[in-house]
């Protein structure tokens, strides 16, 4: 799947929990610009996983700083399975 | 720049909360009168925020049989499990469990957090698959950082979120799937027969972390595997002698016929030392008097349903419709009124547990009260009214019923 269309669909499930109505790019943060806690990023990680049909595994969340970060994983993800 | 700024939030939220007169974190027991009775700033306090269920800190078998093993072994072994730390007692108390759970073998730990972090951190290897429900409690977590496995998350007690993880997980991956019979700060029991029956059709193995439900759950008191019958369905189950055992230690009890090599692999089990002589003991008469407590077991449930059933028709909002557990738990709406209500029942002369994130799901901020067998229903029933009375004090709006 392309970038484009993986960010897409990933901030089609951010924009309804965006609720400082911060505008989304690949740079956006979860803690910092969307102030996310760590309970919304887990219901938000479950969705995601299940848009995709994937599993991402909960070591890799520390590493996911933002929104492109989070697509590159679902990207790398998509393309190895 | 200093290594502490990092807990400087942590810091600030304790400092936001609106205490007066006593910190919850920072409560000293000044005397221990019975199980269910102590003394808080020279106040004689109900305790109902303890996890003696069985109310078996005063049980005096294990007493004497704690004084006694001083007597005979001193005060403490000064060594591993693996090394000078397994006396002749060790093993019988790993006996008297293997005999409790039916099962071929037995583990004694230092802690429950040690237990369940040694099996779930053994275990996960490399390329294999943890999966934990949401809610799981922090040594499970924390065995799955301290593992290499590859960890998946899924809903809490959601069964069908968990199978739609399983299903994605590649085939012939060796796969874990860890749960807690009962939660313990909602007090919620887990689906165990559905969960494990999926895990089971997967090829998972299962391990039961059943530190909240032995004791009371079961006709023996094994669990809420027990309960339902599904103990063939739990490859490991995992437990704790600081709730319902009344002292201080783990287990893990399993018939896999290979379970016996974690004593050379299970890091939290070789690098401290064992259980004290007269924990060990007193662990051992306590669960031998726990599996012929059948009275005990009766009279613990109608307290937790005479409970739960006060505080609900004096409108409080319940954390679960019924009374799954001894743990009966109330939300409160935002820090400040849980604060208060927590400050003022201490005044009223309850001890009950304020909860707060993150230890809490879902971000809620929670009472919760942990009933004993060893509460007379006066006492059941002067903890309601004291609720009743801190509610009106703080005014917390109760539900019109
Ligand atoms: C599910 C669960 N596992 C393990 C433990 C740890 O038990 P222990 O007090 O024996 O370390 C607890 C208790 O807090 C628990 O709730």
């Amino acid at each position: 799947m392309a970038d484009a269309k993986i960010l897409e669909k990933i901030s089609a499930i951010i924009t309804p929990i965006n609720r400082k109505g911060v505008a989304l790019t690949g740079a956006t943060s979860f803690a910092v610009d969307l102030e996310f806690d760590s309970l919304t990023v887990m219901d938000m990680v479950a969705d995601i996983e299940d848009e995709f049909d994937i599993i991402l595994p909960l070591n890799l969340l520390p590493d996911l700083e933002t929104i492109q970060h989070l697509v590159d994983a679902v990207e790398k993800i998509l393309s190895e399975s | 720049m200093d290594l502490f700024d990092k807990f400087d939030g942590v810091a600030a939220l304790h400092a936001s909360l609106p205490f007066k007169d006593v910190d919850p974190f920072k409560v000293v027991m000044d005397k221990i009168l019975s199980e269910t009775v102590a003394v808080i700033n020279g106040r004689e306090t109900i305790m109902a925020g303890t996890n003696n269920y069985m109310g078996m800190t005063f049980n005096e078998e294990a007493m004497e049989a704690a004084k006694a093993a001083i007597d005979a072994y001193g005060t403490g072994t000064t060594g591993s499990r693996v090394l000078n730390g397994t006396y002749g007692i060790h093993k019988e108390l790993e006996a008297t469990l293997c005999e409790f759970y039916d099962t071929e073998h037995c583990m004694v730990f230092s802690t429950g957090y040690q237990a369940t972090l040694g099996l779930v951190s053994a275990l996960g290897g490399k390329d294999d698959y943890i999966i934990i429900d949401a809610d799981c409690h922090a040594s499970i977590y924390d065995g799955c950082s301290m593992s290499n496995a590859t960890i998946v998350r899924f809903k809490h007690n959601d069964v069908e979120n968990m199978e739609r993880r399983l299903k994605r997980i590649p085939e012939g991956a060796n796969k874990l799937v860890v749960v807690e019979g009962m939660y313990s700060m909602l007090g919620d029991a887990a689906p165990l027969k559905e969960m494990l029956e999926v895990a089971k059709k997967y090829g998972c193995m299962t391990l039961v972390d059943e530190a909240h439900s032995m004791g009371f759950c079961g006709e023996k008191g094994r669990g809420i595997a027990e309960e339902l019958g599904v103990e063939h369905l739990a490859d490991i189950v995992v437990g704790t002698f600081s709730k319902s055992v009344g002292t201080v230690g783990g287990f893990a009890v399993s018939n896999h016929p290979k379970f016996d090599i974690l004593r050379f692999v299970c890091r939290p089990y070789i690098f401290t030392a064992s259980l004290p002589p007269s924990v060990i003991a007193s662990a051992t008469a306590a669960i031998k008097a726990i599996s012929r407590s059948g009275n005990r077991r009766a009279h613990l449930w109608e307290n937790a349903r005479r409970l739960h059933a006060g505080l609900k028709s004096a409108g409080f909002d319940m954390c679960t419709n019924t009374a799954e557990s001894p743990i009966v738990a109330v939300h409160l709406p935002d820090p400040d009124v849980g604060t208060r209500f927590w400050e003022q029942l201490l005044e009223e002369g309850v001890y009950a547990n304020m909860a707060a994130p993150p230890a809490t799901p879902s971000g809620v901020f929670l009472m919760r009260v942990s009933v004993c067998a060893q509460h007379t229903t006066d006492q059941i029933d002067e903890i309601i009214k004291r609720f009743k009375v801190t509610a009106e004090k703080v005014a917390l709006e109760l539900r019109n019923t």
